[in-house]
């Protein structure tokens, strides 16, 4: 790219696709109206745990407007267990038990809103109608929703073939802990219970399902986050081959990885259905199904003790820990091996030794929600270090600093195995300057004396930070074509699917440096396995760097063939020729320029001979898989207020200071983090998921379940580092989860410095926290 | 969570709504704002066979003031908020409005349908307590007056019978040198509260305290009302001792169920903190 050229790539350009949504002309699946439709409902065990005995749908099939109704014993050999979406990585040891659910109970019901049975009606309203004249008959198990007491001798068994409540056992090791602990200056040990909660996206989830018996073609509107994937497991299931199948993804209003997970039950019984009865059929989640019939994250219980020396320096970590999986695993141990792996976050840590039991419970699956595991293993690794310093009397930013992987060290080999079933090895890194910013944007040097005025004044203030690395941008691969259009706009389709991160704008801001045209000259297209077929899906921070790569890569074949082009029509050098404006133009003769619609036309020619190889057509497909996952990191820190008796708080100030290699947009960016971080506020101090020991849901919606509004979250003072990935050629570094990942440990430091709580020997070892759970915590300290 | 179906009836006057209710009874319900209604039948928590809208009956909506403030069931929130007079006069009550719910709910959601609906934990119920008001109630064949302190029966419950309608509200005002406080927990702004109190004291001539209502939301099955914390001030300043003995008895006094967000003995402890903080502006306010 000559110098004179427009670069996009790193400006804050303001969405492409925001004028759509804000305008409501963006295609949701709920906004699918098709002539013929009909409406399905699910009826749902409201039992945690039991034998069914029967379900009897002969009554609602007799109610007026109902055109079918079927249980698992209607779908004769369609009914079968589901696939494993994410095999175990290869670990030596592992043992994992894989249990995954079928899209209608059978036998045996293992959670509350586990489906019984699908209605199909001429409209929602009726369906619903007629889910109460299903007569079901459940013999009650004990529920199982304790994990200690799942794994006891005698415990009700989630699967009756297996043995024990066991899901997963994993060891990981590096170094040994043993003789580490023996020449320790210092050993912490202590219990961490940490609980993440729903996703809970403005649009839950929804699939529309239309056969076309004549074309012998199903097409599924899904709000899936991995449209390709979809469609090949439907494919398989349906015995089509894949051009057959089309999956969109449209617009989608947020996913967070709950919807990536496959397949919901509803994702095969509505494709099912529409082949039965030849007729479009949609299902809309609603939000109360959403809160048992999405996946959640919920929660670990870790025994974990630090080996330190005199001065605070970490010489192994041993972590025990038990997980939650739910009633089935199907998304294998992606969540547990991101807590043991980001654990280890940005410090030197010699000896490792980390061991999960992954426990069948009988409530909801259990798969990746944004940090996906890596919030509990943050939290324990933060808490440890916080206890550390007070008990060395170190401050607790100075243990951190002197912990910390130093720049020379990168790639750093933790010695363990990731998510992606590589190493965990991190790409590259620059620690010290984001704690150093941080420090310095929160005013951490002059906060003692703050802190003390402010309480001679009555109020109580309370500083915390907190350091965390996100594994990002993992393969397998992604791909993007790319090309321009005779009217001189350019198209990009790719695979992956769009929840609202802002795809629209960063290709198209690749893309067009590139080409050399607008930034809304470009229309990207993703999601919609027609216009592209090929790819994996938007989890783990990867569409950025995976995707974005690919679409570079295109681009940077298209800008090739352009110059070509251009410089035959001229008869130049392409060395002479620039892009820019939607034009090429020969250097420094101004009006000598041809348009890019023009080009296209003629990459296109209708009569005459072309050259032998010729491709028609200014367009490039191209794929990019990285060779390992890239490493982002970062440091967030906050200073509270907190009421002294009614214990209820306030954020007066919230820095994050982040590292994501380099970036295509600083406002999209500042979105995610801003997104992630509110996320992270529910986590930390509004949001908990209530069971009772019947394994019954007690706060299913969102009166109950707090959400943290626009009032609860404080404008945030975000800063950045830029230390390249050198693991593609854009630099990128993914940074979807970075916001939501360290709050945890950040509230419970802060609550416990605003309140002398380590002075009184009080100990924050547990998320979600919240005033009345504080109130407990402090009253039991007496 | 899409409703049972049901019958609308739509009422273009009073008579036409009464009517109605004396019709079909227990099977019927009024819908007002529909704030609480529409939820809890989209929830299939409530299937009424039949709705009478009454939103058309303009002459349930509205303030008036002479020696008392008159308002009607059918007053929004929004309007109570926007009104001068009740600013002036009844200042409690605007102090009160901003922790319900969020400004779109408060565009619908009417007096009368708060009154009526009597969630526990819902503010103004326990304010009408505070303030005294009278409810007036009406059916196709009589009409009725009660105070707000015999209205509410238990959770979701009160006097009003199947065929009766809650028209307006009558709200006495304040004594001379009166000064009233409202306060609350909520986990997020604009949730029920965890506790909340309508303090209101009045100062006499001599610099004691002539008058006293205590009254909580939140905290019980019905909106609370502590007589013995509220006499335990008359006949004394309300120095910070007489307000730490009030709260003292108005903790002791009550028997909070608890809740998702605060166990009981952590409503009874920020009841308490109310109380005090409460009392201590509210004096002041004299
Ligand atoms: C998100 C959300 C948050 C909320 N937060 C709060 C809060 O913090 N505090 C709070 O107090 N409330 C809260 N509410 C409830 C809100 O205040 C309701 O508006 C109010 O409780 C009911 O008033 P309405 O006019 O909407 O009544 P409706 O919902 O229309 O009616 C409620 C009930 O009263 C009956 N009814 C209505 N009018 C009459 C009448 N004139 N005579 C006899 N019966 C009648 C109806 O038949 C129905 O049974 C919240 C609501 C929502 C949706």
């Amino acid at each position: 790219m000559s110098s004179r050229e427009t670069r996009n790539f790193g400006a804050p350009i303001r969405r492409n696709e925001d004028r759509k949504l804000l305008t409501g002309k963006a295609l949701f699946v709920d906004d699918l109206e098709i002539p013929g439709m009909l409406y399905a409902a699910l009826l749902r065990s409201s039992v945690a745990h039991g034998e069914l005995i029967s379900v009897d749908v002969s009554a609602a099939l007799a109610r007026e407007g109902v055109v079918a109704a079927y249980t698992a014993h209607d779908l004769g050999d369609f009914w079968q267990p589901g696939p494993l979406l994410v095999p175990p990585p290869p670990i030596e040891g592992v043992i994992f038990n894989l249990r995954t659910h079928a899209c209608l109970a059978k036998d045996k019901v293992r959670y509350v809103g586990e489906p019984l049975a699908i209605v199909i009606a001429e409209s929602r309203y009726i369906a619903e109608d007629a889910l109460a004249d299903i007569a079901v008959e459940i013999e009650q198990l004990p529920a199982v929703v304790d994990l200690e007491a799942a794994l006891k001798p005698g415990a009700a068994l989630v699967h009756d073939d297996l043995r024990s409540n066991v899901s997963a056992h994993v060891r990981q090791k590096n170094g040994d802990y043993a003789a580490a602990a023996a020449k320790a200056a210092h050993i912490i040990k202590r219990r961490f219970a940490y609980e993440h909660g729903i996703s809970s996206p403005m649009e839950t989830r929804g699939v529309v399902a239309q056969w076309d018996e004549r074309a012998g073609q199903l097409t599924v509107w899904d709000t899936t986050q991995a449209p390709v994937f979809l469609r090949n497991g439907l494919a398989a299931v349906f015995g089509l081959s894949e051009r057959q199948v089309r999956v969109v993804a449209p617009f989608v209003g947020g996913g967070f990885g709950p919807k990536i997970m496959m397949f919901y039950p509803e994702e095969l019984l509505v494709p099912w259905a529409s082949t039965r009865l030849n007729r479009p059929i949609k299902w809309i989640e609603d939000r109360l199904e959403h809160f048992v019939a999405t996946t959640h994250e919920r929660g670990q219980i870790h025994d974990a003790q630090i080996a330190l020396d005199a001065e605070g320096r970490i010489l192994g970590v041993k972590d025990v820990f038990l997980h939650d999986t739910g009633a089935y695993d199907p998304y294998g141990l992606t969540v547990p091996i991101n807590s043991q792996c980001t654990l280890l976050g940005p410090y030197v840590i010699p000896a490792y030794d980390s061991t999960f039991t992954a426990v069948f419970t009988t409530l909801p699956i259990v798969t990746p929600y944004r940090g996906a595991g890596r919030q509990h293993g943050v939290f324990v690794i933060e808490r440890l270090l916080d206890i550390a310093a007070h008990e060395l009397k170190i401050d607790p930013a100075e243990i951190r600093r002197r912990n910390l992987i130093p720049p020379d060290a990168f790639p750093y080999d933790n010695k363990i195995i990731y998510q992606d079933f590589a190493p965990l090895s991190y790409d590259s890194g620059n620690y010290e300057p984001i704690l150093n910013k941080a420090l310095d944007a929160i005013g951490y040097a002059g906060f003692k004396d703050e802190q003390k005025k402010a309480l001679s004044e009555g109020k109580h203030l309370g500083i915390a930070i907190a350091n965390y690395v996100e594994g990002t941008g993992i393969g397998p691969y992604e791909g993007a074509r790319v090309q321009v259009q005779a009217n001189g706009r350019v198209s990009v389709a790719t695979g992956i699917g769009t929840q609202g991160q802002g795809h629209f704008t960063v290709f198209a801001q690749i893309v067009a440096d590139q080409v050399g045209c607008l930034v809304t000259d470009v229309d990207v297209v993703t999601g919609d396995t027609d216009r592209f077929h090929w790819g994996a899906g938007t989890f783990a921070s990867r569409g950025a760097v995976v995707a974005g790569n690919a679409v570079n890569e295109a681009a940077l074949v298209v800008r090739q063939k352009i110059l070509k082009l251009a410089a035959d029509h001229f008869e130049c050098a392409e060395e002479d020729l620039e892009l820019g404006n939607g034009e090429v133009q020969i250097v420094g003769v101004p009006g000598r320029s041809v348009r890019l619609s023009e080009l296209a036309m003629k990459a296109n020619p209708m009569r005459g001979a072309v050259k032998p190889g010729t491709e028609p057509g200014l367009e490039s497909t191209q794929y990019f898989g990285p060779p390992g996952g890239a490493t982002a990191s970062g440091v967030h820190a906050m200073i509270i207020e907190v009421d002294p008796e009614l214990l209820t708080l306030e954020i007066k100030k919230y820095v994050v200071v982040h590292d994501c290699g380099t970036v295509i947009n600083p406002l999209i960016l500042a979105g995610q983090i801003h997104g992630g971080v509110a996320q992270g506020i529910g986590n930390a101090f509004y949001e908990k998921l209530l069971f009772d020991d019947a394994g019954q849901l007690l706060n299913a919606s969102l009166a109950d379940y707090l959400l943290p509004t626009s009032l609860d979250v404080p404008r945030m003072q975000l800063e950045h580092t830029v230390t390249p990935s050198p693991l593609n050629p854009l630099g990128i570094k993914g940074a979807g989860e970075a916001g939501a990942i360290p709050v945890g440990p950040l509230f419970a430091q802060a609550i416990e410095d605003a309140l002398g709580l380590k002075a009184k020997g009080i100990e924050l070892l547990e998320i979600p926290l919240s005033p009345g759970r504080l109130w407990q915590l402090i009253t039991q300290a007496g | 969570m899409k409703p049972a179906p049901f019958k609308y009836v739509i009422a273009r006057t009073l008579d036409e709504a009464l009517a109605a209710k004396a019709e079909y009874g227990d099977e019927a319900r009024f819908l007002a704002g529909g704030q609480s209604l529409v939820p809890t039948m989209n929830f299939r928590m409530a299937m009424p066979a039949v709705l009478i809208d009454i939103n058309p009956l303009t002459e349930l909506s509205g303030i008036k003031a002479n020696g008392v403030t008159r308002i009607g069931a059918m007053t929004r929130y929004r309007m109570l908020e926007a009104d001068a007079g009740i600013g002036e006069r009844l200042r409690i009550i605007h102090e009160a409005l901003p922790h319900i719910a969020h400004p779109q709910i408060r565009n619908r959601g009417t007096l009368g349908g708060n009154l009526s609906h009597a969630d526990p934990a819902s503010e103004m119920p326990a304010i009408m307590l505070a303030l005294n008001a009278t409810l007036y109630l009406r059916s196709a064949k009589a009409a009725r007056q009660i105070a707000a302190r015999d209205f509410f029966v238990g959770a979701l419950e009160t006097v009003i019978a199947p065929d009766e309608m809650l028209t307006e509200i009558v709200v006495p005002h304040l004594p001379a040198n009166s000064g009233a406080c409202f306060m609350e927990v909520a986990r997020r702004q604009g949730d029920f509260a965890i506790a909340g109190i309508a303090a209101i004291v009045t100062r006499g001539a001599d610099g004691t305290c002539t008058r006293a209502r205590l009254t909580y939301c939140g905290v019980a099955q019905t909106p609370f009302y502590a007589d013995d914390a509220a006499q335990s001030l008359i006949g004394g300043p309300v120095t910070p001792a007489a307000i730490k003995q009030a709260a003292a008895l108005a903790m002791e006094a009550l028997d909070p169920p608890g809740n998702s967000h605060a166990d009981p003995s952590y409503q009874r402890h920020v009841a308490g903190v109310l109380t005090r903080r409460a009392l201590a502006t509210a004096w002041a306010r004299t």
